[in-house]
């Protein structure tokens, strides 16, 4: 390809490189369509999963502030803008919390530097594919690049918690009234299905403590999604997919909870990469409990229509 | 020479205990031009001060100094005595050595030093005092009430009933404010405007009072005494004297719009009066929406009046009026109902930069479709009144069903920093509970859930009266609610109770959100204009949270009501009540007196950088033209006036050519005091 494509450094964390290795290779094929490459940081370790709420231990914040060190000297080495991109909410929250603390209180920061291999400078900006897509590329010029027809999709966007809030920090959207998905999804040109539990909570961590009551949680949600007219739910959370999506495998057939059933969950990269006409193949939709190719085979039978490029 | 008298007090044991007194006075009566010393155990005391007037007397002093406690505490005292004693009260200082000194150190031999100095540095400071006479100032005594809700309309009552003529500019077509817009009131529950129409008409006929209705206070200029309004009354297009309010117009006018009254909930014709009982009973035209104003067309209402005094040609007049004091009392309004306009919980802040019009065309859609069945207090309140849209029966708004169950939620952006406002408002324990009592006597079977997260009813009858719409059906549950949504013609409203730990789901009929009291939207213009201050949150500060809760920040200027802060009716009736007096007091004497220590400026050296102007917060300052005998213009300064000038010496600090100084605080007065200091204690 003799586009130059702009170099974005990406922080994938642990999710990315296991479970949700449909997420992150999905992502990486569309930058490289929309005209960006996501480059992994040559070291990168554990984000820590949660930010640390004692406002006294600073040791929960060394992890994240070696990955942003790390990210500094990969952009400093390139001299390009210095963002790190990441996939997974939970590695976004850490990271920009992180970041946010160090600009509120720059004390943390000093101290943390006694103990970082290097001095952290603070110039990392912690962005999100979703929002890298909303502010730089831009979601009307994403409009332009769709080739496949979407139409035919009734999705409902769903956030979880770590994406918006709290809001102070995380500054991406509203907490309660989101709309960045929803405008993604509008632009690739799907239905888009609003529904007041896009924001609820899936269960989260507790899948490892109490699954029943993720099963519960997870059930309400996608229950109210199909109860507003949605035929798949779309995610940018790895916790959230799996949750979702391994529940409904495991509710299946069960007397207690009656209703919806075999409601897909994607990827908002995965509905991206099939609406610019790449090849989903590697974006591992066999990996998925619930086998999402099937409401997906109008969009991506040979016969569909490819709707005409707009200039 | 100067022949000064120093009075070392000893306050009991309070000085004593750190400070000896006696070397004090001894080694201050040592000082070059100190005629007179005394050493006294209790200065403040009747024979304490019989010896201050007679020393002053016998020895002929020119000035004094009491070394004592904080001047916040006697000064007033001394200065009162000097005066009967036939010295001028600025001729008399403090030397701080009980608060600044006794009290603070526990070393005698340190604490005596730095009284010797403190009481040296004063001796040296009046030195150079000069005597000052109090500005005296006519009063005009007139009052100007600014706003007529329950407020104005009691302290405009009060006022007149004293013999005081009053005007009261009231932005609407009608008095009467939110209290006319409620039900019945708590704890008794007696009819709103069964109490508080009979006060409109006594307002409307009194012989002192003027009503402005449909009018805005433009500009407040002057100072206390002396105030001028300019008033805009703005064009009812009704000739007003003629007008016999029969009510043909109104009733013929074939145009409706939303009901600003009844809070959205019914139509109103385009030319109107709020509510029946309205005073004055002079319909105006809502030009806004007049097709006669938009397309010239129409004009029925002119064909209908038998008085003809329908006027579409009337403009907007702007009269000026001379007052002594001004009342505001403009009021209060309820947060937003964020469910109406979003389709979701958010307070207009949070809003986000994103949201572009485009955007906003589109919402709300997220909790699919605006609530319109989520109402706040003063919406239940018009729909519970019997002059409400339903007649006082309660119908929801969406399909005008009976609502079988209806959700209360307290503390709707109250207490609440992330989403609303930090403060506790106040009422709205009290009249959830009385809604829960009026559905109740509505709808005999249906149901009625509180969320709360405090019960605060702290006022006479109060408590009992919780206690009752506890005990009669209402269900009330400790804890909050996360999320309202729909679900069919339904609300579902999820929430937690605290008691059993367990999340709670209700399906509503109707929620009735108790959102917070905020003041006017106008409230932050409203101070700017009158040159007062407010907090915050816009609601417009008292002079002393305690002790001068009526006063603003400028003087001659009181607050009645809930501009102020959060209030129930009784309390802004008393408040009301209480500026009402403070205005009697104000106008009780002939002339004001004013303190003298307001700033001078020396026009020869002004050079006319007008820093001044720009920094006094007050509006003290004017510019005036200096002229030589024959009347020729020389040069422009700087003119302080004494009426509004408080003291604050902000222009004293910015001015670069030192031509303006404060009297009593003289650079000469303050440079002895420093340079008077030896720092022995140190």
């Amino acid at each position: 390809m003799s586009k130059n494509l702009t170099h974005v450094p990406y922080y994938p964390g642990c999710s990315l490189k296991t479970k949700a290795l449909g997420y992150e290779r999905s992502a990486m094929d569309c930058a490289k369509a929309i005209g960006f490459e996501m480059h992994e940081i040559a070291t990168w370790n554990c984000c820590g999963a949660s930010f640390p709420l004692t406002k006294d231990n600073l040791m929960g914040l060394a992890a994240p502030a070696n990955i942003l060190l790390e990210a500094e000297q990969h952009c400093q080495e390139r001299e390009i803008d210095a963002n790190l991109i990441t996939l997974c909410s939970f590695c976004y929250n850490t990271l920009k919390r992180t970041d946010f603390a160090f600009r509120e209180e720059p004390k943390k920061l000093e101290t943390l530097n006694a103990f970082l291999k290097r001095q952290y400078q603070g110039s990392i900006k912690v962005v999100h594919y979703l929002e890298y897509l909303r502010d730089v590329i831009g979601f009307d010029n994403l409009a332009k690049m769709v080739k496949r027809d979407m139409s035919s999709l009734r999705v409902a966007p769903y956030y979880g918690c770590l994406l918006l809030k709290p809001q102070k920090e995380m500054a991406l959207d509203d907490p309660e009234e989101p709309v960045i998905l929803h405008d993604f999804l509008e632009a690739i040109g799907c239905q888009v299905v609003d529904f007041p539990g896009q924001v609820d909570c899936c269960g989260s961590y507790l899948i490892m403590r109490d699954p029943e009551k993720v099963l519960e949680l997870s059930h309400n949600i996608l229950q109210e999604a199909n109860d507003y007219g949605a035929d798949a739910l779309v995610t940018a959370c790895p916790l959230c997919q799996s949750n979702l999506d391994q529940s409904e495998g495991e509710r299946r057939g069960s007397d207690h909870y009656i209703g919806v059933q075999g409601m897909p969950i994607f990827y908002f990269t995965q509905l991206l990469a099939v609406a610019l006409g790449l090849d989903t193949e590697p974006h591992q939709f066999e990996r998925h409990c619930i086998d999402p190719t099937s409401i997906l085979s109008a969009c991506l039978e040979d016969g569909a229509k490819p709707i005409e490029a707009k200039k | 020479m100067a022949k000064i008298g120093v009075f070392v007090c000893q306050c009991g044991n309070n000085i004593a205990r750190t400070v000896d007194t006696a070397d004090v006075a001894e080694k201050t009566g040592e000082l070059s031009g100190v005629a007179h010393v005394e050493d006294y155990k209790f200065m403040c005391s009747a024979p304490g001060q019989e010896m201050f007037k007679k020393a002053i007397k016998d020895n002929n002093l020119d000035g004094c100094i009491v070394s004592a406690c904080s001047p916040k505490m006697h000064e007033a005292t001394f200065r009162k005595a000097a005066e009967d004693a036939g010295l001028n009260p600025f001729k008399v200082e403090i030397a701080n050595i009980r608060e600044q000194c006794s009290w603070v150190h526990d070393d005698k031999e340190i604490a005596t030093a730095k009284s010797k100095d403190i009481t040296k540095m004063m001796v040296n400071r009046l030195k150079y005092n000069r005597p000052l006479e109090r500005y005296k100032m006519p009063v005009t005594k007139r009052a100007l009430i600014i706003g007529g809700g329950i407020a104005g309309i009691q302290a405009a009552l009060d006022l007149a009933n004293a013999q005081i003529p009053v005007s009261i500019v009231e932005r609407e077509p009608s008095l009467g404010g939110n209290m006319a817009r409620l039900s019945e009131t708590f704890p008794t529950l007696d009819c709103s405007q069964c109490i508080l129409t009979p006060r409109m008409v006594e307002v409307s006929n009194h012989p002192l009072i003027s009503i402005h209705s449909y009018a805005e206070l433009e500009k407040l200029d002057g100072y206390i005494g002396n105030f001028r309004a300019t008033i805009r009354l703005k064009a009812k297009s009704v000739i007003e004297k003629d007008c016999t309010g029969c009510g043909e117009c109104w009733e013929k006018c074939p145009f409706t719009v939303e009901n600003e009254f009844d809070m959205g909930l019914s139509k109103r014709s385009v030319i109107y009066i709020p509510f029946p009982q309205a005073v004055p009973t002079v319909p105006v035209i809502d030009r806004e929406n007049c097709p006669k104003f938009i397309k010239d067309k129409c004009g029925l209402c002119a064909k209908v009046c038998g008085q003809q005094c329908i006027d579409f040609t009337q403009q907007d007049r702007v009269i000026e009026e001379e007052f002594g004091a001004v009342i505001v009392a403009t009021g209060f309004k309820l947060m937003p109902n964020v469910y109406k306009e979003y389709g979701g919980y958010r307070p207009p802040h949070m809003t986000p930069k994103k949201l572009t019009a485009k955007i906003r065309k589109t919402l709300p859609r997220s909790t699919a479709g605006r609530l319109v069945d989520v109402i706040n207090g003063l919406e239940f309140e018009r729909l519970a009144s019997a002059s409400g849209p339903t007649g006082g029966e309660i119908r929801r708004p969406s399909d005008g069903k009976v609502p079988e169950t209806v959700v209360f939620i307290a503390c709707v952006g109250s207490r609440d920093c992330n989403k609303g406002v930090e403060y506790c408002s106040k009422i709205c324990c009290m009249y959830t509970a009385k809604h829960t009592m009026l559905y109740q006597h509505n709808v005999h079977h249906g149901k009625s859930y509180v969320f709360y997260m405090d019960i605060r009813a702290g006022g006479k009858g109060y408590e009992e009266f919780i206690n009752r719409a506890q005990s009669e059906n209402a269900n009330y549950v400790r804890g909050r609610v996360s999320r309202l949504s729909k679900k069919g013609d339904k609300i579902l409203v999820k929430g937690a109770d605290t008691f059993t730990g367990h999340a709670l789901e209700i399906e509503a009929d109707m929620v009735v959100l108790a959102t917070a009291m905020v003041p006017q939207e106008d409230a932050m213009g409203v101070a700017k204009n009158l040159g007062i201050s407010y907090d915050q949150h816009g609601f417009f500060s008292e002079q002393h949270p305690k002790l001068m809760p009526v006063d603003s920040s400028t003087g001659g200027i009181y607050l009645a009501g809930a501009c102020q802060g959060v209030k129930d009716i009784p309390e802004t009736v008393a408040q009301a009540s209480a500026a009402a007096s403070k205005v009697m007091q104000l106008f009780s004497r002939e002339e004001l007196e004013r303190e003298p220590e307001v700033a001078i400026v020396d026009e020869k050296n002004c050079m006319n950088c007008w820093d001044c102007v720009t920094v006094c917060p007050y509006n003290a300052i004017d510019r005036t033209e200096i002229t030589n005998r024959q009347g020729q213009f020389l040069k422009w300064a700087a003119k302080v006036n004494p009426g509004l000038c408080q003291g604050c010496g902000l222009c004293n600090t910015v001015c670069r050519s030192k031509s303006i100084e404060l009297e009593g605080y003289t650079d000469q007065q303050v440079y002895a005091q420093i340079t008077a200091f030896e720092g022995a204690f140190v």
